[in-house]
């Protein structure tokens, strides 16, 4: 680990102020970071402890939540209405690393946690397009098991790892920003990005902007929701496929429906192709198999993980179904 | 305490004594006519209770000093560079930034590390300890992607960690061979084990297999296993002079003293290894580089060293389980009799150490039939050398053997169970030897009643919601080790204690607390009042932690020493002792002193006789007969396994439901550490069977998931309840009865495993580990 500065914010300004450096970084739970550090893949001059900043939830009036970005992924998973109104954020929270990770693990940190791709991990010894642009990518004809069938590029086929992504990504969710520029929002689906020929560039943030909440609007489908994660074993360890999904349904008729998927791509996935072709349409099993084919009609193997088209299109089924059969 | 007081209680021993019998001296070596440990027979003393392990308070309150928690004045903590290609030479090596790092002591590269020789590789001489025989730093050449190439030293660990970072190294590569298909097609060697061909063949196996009536034929491939020990490996060591010191994590702490001792050109007398506790081995605990660069670093600095390997580190250093394809055929008559076994195939190993994984010893003692052919054949890679991990050859050589075999029993339609016990030889299969004690028949019959095997169901029938339920079984099989070298000193104390010392090993499968037991039978002694000592390689005797030879090398060294042990105690007891006269072979050991075996009531009790003497204590040493049992008999171990498992029918994922181990094995000394040796090991055969893999990248021969984050190892969620049973017959021709149970629980479970998806899905799956995309 490169030696660093460490200070600790105690309130947005002071955090803005301290993470201007362009070699600073907002410090979270550390989990995923101070990992990276010790790998020294991360060689932060500057850490800027934000854990010290508001950590609440707050419902507003109109049955939204506001989620500060230092709230702890194990508080979130088991706030009482994220529980009941968004069963999927709080499962697939529940779903993802370990009791001890989730304890210290921020919100913040889980939205920006970096690939989980072997190759970008090992800096001595791989290739890797994200840690040295234009190096090459030694994944792409490695081992890729877990790698991305959807929206990857020549340059990155590194998958975003995060499960709670994955439920915010369906549910809608907003990303409250403070800069040097004032504050902005930012759809979560917009917040990571795709590789294309720049897989370093993984967000819209700016230089020293700062995550400052997550806004959940209020949705009433999401009361009927759930996440399920497909992976090698029973706990801890990362999807191979994983799917959010919630449904409304009017008699028969799909009255409202999300998807998203994990472990497919280098962002968290919304599955708009496949949530147009159920929307108003009849429910059935067949249905959901037909909005999962359209979904990853698009979707490129790579020489590992073929198992994942297939996976993916069955597990978006099952869900569906799972929550069709309940709702009736 | 007067003469006269003891003599009063020494009388009073013999009056209960006259209820009990004295336990006779063991024989000192297991041969045809001879008789079986007195030991075996015995029902009410330690061996056989459930004592819990004597270094869980220590454990538990911190208080067990590790290899990496010994402090030494003046230490200073190690970190590795380790390289990123395979073959080739280190053309630039630039340390500059490195030496002059915060709190940098020294870089050690090959430039500037001392000279020595190379490790004796394991097996090539009795105490030879070394994974490798490659050159240590002494050039700039590269033999695996991953070896070491600098040692940084740094008044803390961070220090080190981060000067290591700022070492730039480049390479003149040399074309290596790293990936097992290309070398194939260059065509195998064949497999040699200390020098001998892994190549048998009794009758004529092809052509029977061709000639019989049912067949199955079948590739099952392993792939590459990592050593993971909670414990990663790691040293602390330092020169007094020139006098060695480490305190290790091993298991193995003769042959690392005396490798040590041929590596720097000191004897191994010169050489202190000390390891009191280890946390885990599995064979991956024995002598590595690591060792040997802390030692020449701490030489060259003049300061003690701690080099404690990362997790990384473990994986780029230490070898693991190599990859295996293996070929199975069986053919039979219609009655499912074998007519041949043909088990052949191919592992990748290296040069620098030459370790095939020999996968065909299962089938050496399993089954009988008229044709056996057996073939290990070899490639050879660029790579770490592979090495021994529980049960080398059973653990994967069963998933071959007993997956072909529910193979068979699906083809010909008989049940499993009993396909398995009708081919149960009458003999050794090879070598004709009549078995020691075998009673794996037994063990099936208890195993299925109590798993309810009866109630199993065609393949593909059984459902609870998404899950398809299965159910399975395999054989589980080890043989009895015992290795020569084993020896033990007793120290009799007057006040009646006994310590035994042993360079022998806990890693934490109880050997302490088990031979504590053995020895307070042995001696009429009770716990409390018998040390067992270890793991120190100073104290007498050469055991290896492995092969699950231990116990019996333990035992048969204690009733080594014994014997001296009681010549002694008479010839102090002189005439004027109820024990007068008597010769060794009439006497007993019985409530804390000796005994006429016929007559109790002349007893004498050690505290009398040391005190009488006016001796405070008698040391004793002997060494452990030659292993003679094992040329005379056919000795093996073996358990009936069971497993349910669920295949999620959407998904493919397997989760196992419950497993039931039904052993064979011998005595069981402690029922409550052996249960968790089982456990341990079903646990490791699930890991083998559902997720363990290393990604070992074909293109450059590098490790690319050396962490336990992306190598997966069972979660608790992935352990599902586990039964274990055992017919605790023990071996007439074993120390104690016992045949050592490290390693079989790993075998057989891949099998057991797949063998229930077949039962759940009809899908058979021939290469391991068994994950979800092989199921959809
Ligand atoms: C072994 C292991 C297994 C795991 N398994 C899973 C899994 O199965 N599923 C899963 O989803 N996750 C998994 N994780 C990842 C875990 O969820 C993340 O490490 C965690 O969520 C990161 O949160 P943190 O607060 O510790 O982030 P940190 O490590 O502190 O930070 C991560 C990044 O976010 C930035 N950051 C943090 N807060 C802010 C902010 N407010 N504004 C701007 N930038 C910020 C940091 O600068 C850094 O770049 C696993 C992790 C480990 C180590």
């Amino acid at each position: 680990m490169t030696p660093f500065d460490y200070s600790r914010a105690s309130d947005v300004a002071d955090a803005l102020r301290m993470g201007a450096g362009v070699q600073a970084k907002f410090l979270g739970g550390g989990t995923n970071l101070v990992d990276l550090m010790r790998e020294t893949i991360e060689r932060p001059a500057a850490l800027v402890d934000i854990t010290g900043l508001p950590a609440e939830i707050t419902e507003r009036d109109d049955g939204g939540l506001v989620i500060g970005a230092a709230v702890r992924n194990t508080a979130l998973a088991e706030h009482r209405t994220v529980r009941t109104r968004y069963p999927v954020l709080s499962r697939a929270i529940l779903a993802g690393a370990s009791a001890q990770i989730r304890n210290m693990a921020t919100v913040g940190g889980n939205l920006l946690q970096r690939t989980r791709c072997s190759y970008f991990y090992d800096d001595a010894g791989s290739r890797c397009n994200k840690r040295q642009p234009g190096q090459g990518c030694d994944a792409i004809d490695g081992f890729n098991r877990n790698h991305a069938i959807l929206g990857a590029s020549e340059a990155c086929v590194a998958t975003h790892p995060s499960d709670m992504c994955v439920a915010l990504a369906a549910l809608d969710a907003v990303v409250h920003l403070e800069g040097r520029g004032g504050a902005r929002t930012l759809p979560l689906v917009e917040l990571h990005r795709l590789p294309g020929d720049r897989p370093d560039l993984e967000t819209a943030l700016q230089p020293g902007e700062l995550i400052t909440a997550i806004e959940l609007p209020a949705q009433p489908i999401a009361a009927r929701s759930t996440y399920r994660k497909v992976r090698d074993r029973s706990s801890y360890a990362f999807a191979l496929v994983s799917v959010a999904a919630a449904l409304e349904l009017d008699g028969d008729t799909v009255k409202d429906v999300r998807v998203a998927l994990g472990g497919v791509a280098h962002k968290p996935w919304r599955a708009l192709e496949a949530e147009q072709a159920l929307r108003g349409g009849k429910v059935s099993e067949a249905a959901f198999r037909a909005a999962a084919e359209a979904e990853l009609a698009h979707a490129v193997p790579l020489s590992c993980n073929t198992f994942k088209i297939e996976l993916a299109k069955r597990t978006i089924t099952a869900v569906l179904g799972e929550l069709a059969g309940a709702a009736r | 305490m007067s003469i006269a007081e003891e003599a009063k209680l020494a009388v009073r021993g013999a009056i209960q004594g006259v209820m009990e019998k004295a336990i006779e001296l063991a024989p000192d070596s297991w041969m045809p006519g001879g008789k079986p440990d007195s030991l075996i027979a015995t029902k009410h003393g330690s061996i056989g209770a459930s004592v819990p392990r004597i270094d869980s308070p220590l454990k538990v309150q911190g208080k067990a000093p590790f290899a990496a928690e010994f402090e030494l004045p003046g230490m200073v903590y190690a970190a590795l560079m380790f390289s990123t290609v395979a073959k080739g030479r280190i053309a630039t090596l630039d340390t500059a930034q490195a030496e002059a790092a915060p709190g940098v002591v020294l870089v050690m590269t090959h430039r500037n590390a001392p000279r020595m020789e190379s490790m004796p590789v394991f097996l090539s001489a009795e105490k030879a300890g070394g994974g490798d025989n490659l050159p240590i730093m002494q050039d700039d050449r590269i033999h695996w992607n991953g070896q070491p190439i600098a040692v940084v030293l740094a008044e803390t660990q961070e220090q080190a960690d981060y000067a290591v970072a700022l070492i730039r190294a480049s390479y003149e590569q040399d074309a290596a061979t790293t990936s097992f298909a290309t070398a194939k097609r260059k065509g195998t060697e064949p497999g040699l084990f200390m020098g001998q061909p892994l190549k048998t063949e009794k009758g004529s196996a092809d052509a029977a297999f061709k000639a019989s009536a049912a067949k199955v034929e079948a590739t099952y491939t392993t792939p590459r296993h990592n050593h993971n020990a909670i414990e990663p490996h790691a040293a602390t060591v330092a020169w007094d002079g020139d006098r060695l010191i480490v305190h290790d994590a091993s298991q193995a702490v003769a042959h690392t003293a005396w490798s040590l001792g041929k590596i720097f050109g000191i004897s191994e007398q010169q050489v202190h290894v000390t390891s009191p506790f280890v946390g885990g081995g599995f064979g991956g605990k024995c002598l590595w580089q690591h060792q040997v660069l802390g030692a020449a670093a701490a030489k060259l600095a003049g300061r003690p060293v701690r080099i404690a390997l990362s997790r990384e580190g473990v994986y780029r250093l230490i070898g693991g389980r190599t990859l295996t394809e293996q070929r199975l055929a069986i053919g039979a008559d219609q009655d499912g009799r074998f007519n041949a076994i043909i088990h052949s195939g191919t592992v990748a190993t290296t040069r620098q150490n030459g370790m095939p994984e020999p996968f065909i010893l299962p089938t050496m003692s399993s089954y009988g039939s008229p044709n056996i052919k057996l073939d290990v054949e070899v490639v050879y890679l660029d790579m770490l050398a592979n090495t021994f991990m529980r049960a080398p050859g059973e653990s994967v050589g069963t998933f071959a053997l007993e997956s072909a075999i529910d193979e068979l029993a699906v083809s010909l339609g008989i049940d499993p169970v009993e396909l398995r016990i009708l081919n149960q030889p009458s003999e050794d299969p090879l070598k004709g030897t009549p078995f020691s004690s075998r009673h794996i028949t037994e063990a099936w019959r208890a195993g299925a009643e109590k798993f309810g095997w009866s109630k199993r169901s065609a393949p593909g029938t059984v459902r609870d919601g998404e899950w398809q339920i299965g159910i399975g079984c395999a054989t589980a099989t080890y043989p009895y080790h015992r290795m020569p070298g084993g020896a033990a000193r007793i120290t009799l104390t007057r006040d009646g204690y006994a310590r035994v010392e042993i360079a022998a090993h806990e890693m934490g499968m109880g050997t302490a607390t088990a031979h504590t037991q053995v020895v307070a039978d042995r001696l009429g002694l009770s716990r409390d009042q018998v040390t067992f000592a270890y793991g120190d390689s100073l104290m007498p005797g050469v055991v290896l932690a492995g092969g699950s030879q231990q116990t019996a090398s333990i035992g048969a060294s204690v009733i080594a020493a014994h014997h001296v042990l009681i010549k002694e105690l008479l010839k102090l007891a002189g005439n004027d002792s109820p024990l007068a006269g008597l010769g060794t072979d009439e006497v007993g050991t019985l409530n804390g002193g000796l005994a006429k075996l016929d007559d109790p009531s002349r007893h004498e009790s050690y505290v009398s006789i040391l005190t009488r003497s006016g001796r405070d204590h008698v040391a004793v040493e002997g060494s452990a007969s030659a292993p003679l049992e094992t040329m005379h008999w056919s000795m093996h171990s073996f358990g009936a396994l069971f497993c349910e498992i669920g295949v999620n029918s959407v998904t493919g994922e397997t989760r196992v439901r419950r497993f039931l181990g039904s052993y064979d094995c011998g005595r069981i000394l402690n029922p409550k550490t052996a249960a968790s040796q089982f456990r341990g090991g079903i646990i490791m055969g699930l890991g083998l069977a559902l997720m363990e893999e290393t990604q070992f990248d074909d293109r450059n021969g590098r490790v690319m998931n050396p962490s336990l984050a992306e190598y997966h190892v069972p979660v608790h969620l992935d352990v599902p309840p586990i039964d274990v049973i055992w017919t605790d017959i023990p071996d007439p021709r074993a120390p104690m009865g016992a045949r050592g149970i490290g390693e079989i629980g790993i075998t057989g479970v891949g099998a057991a495993v797949a063998n229930a998806v077949f039962n759940a899905t009809g899908k058979r799956v021939r290469d391991l580990p068994l994950t979800l995309d092989k199921l959809m």
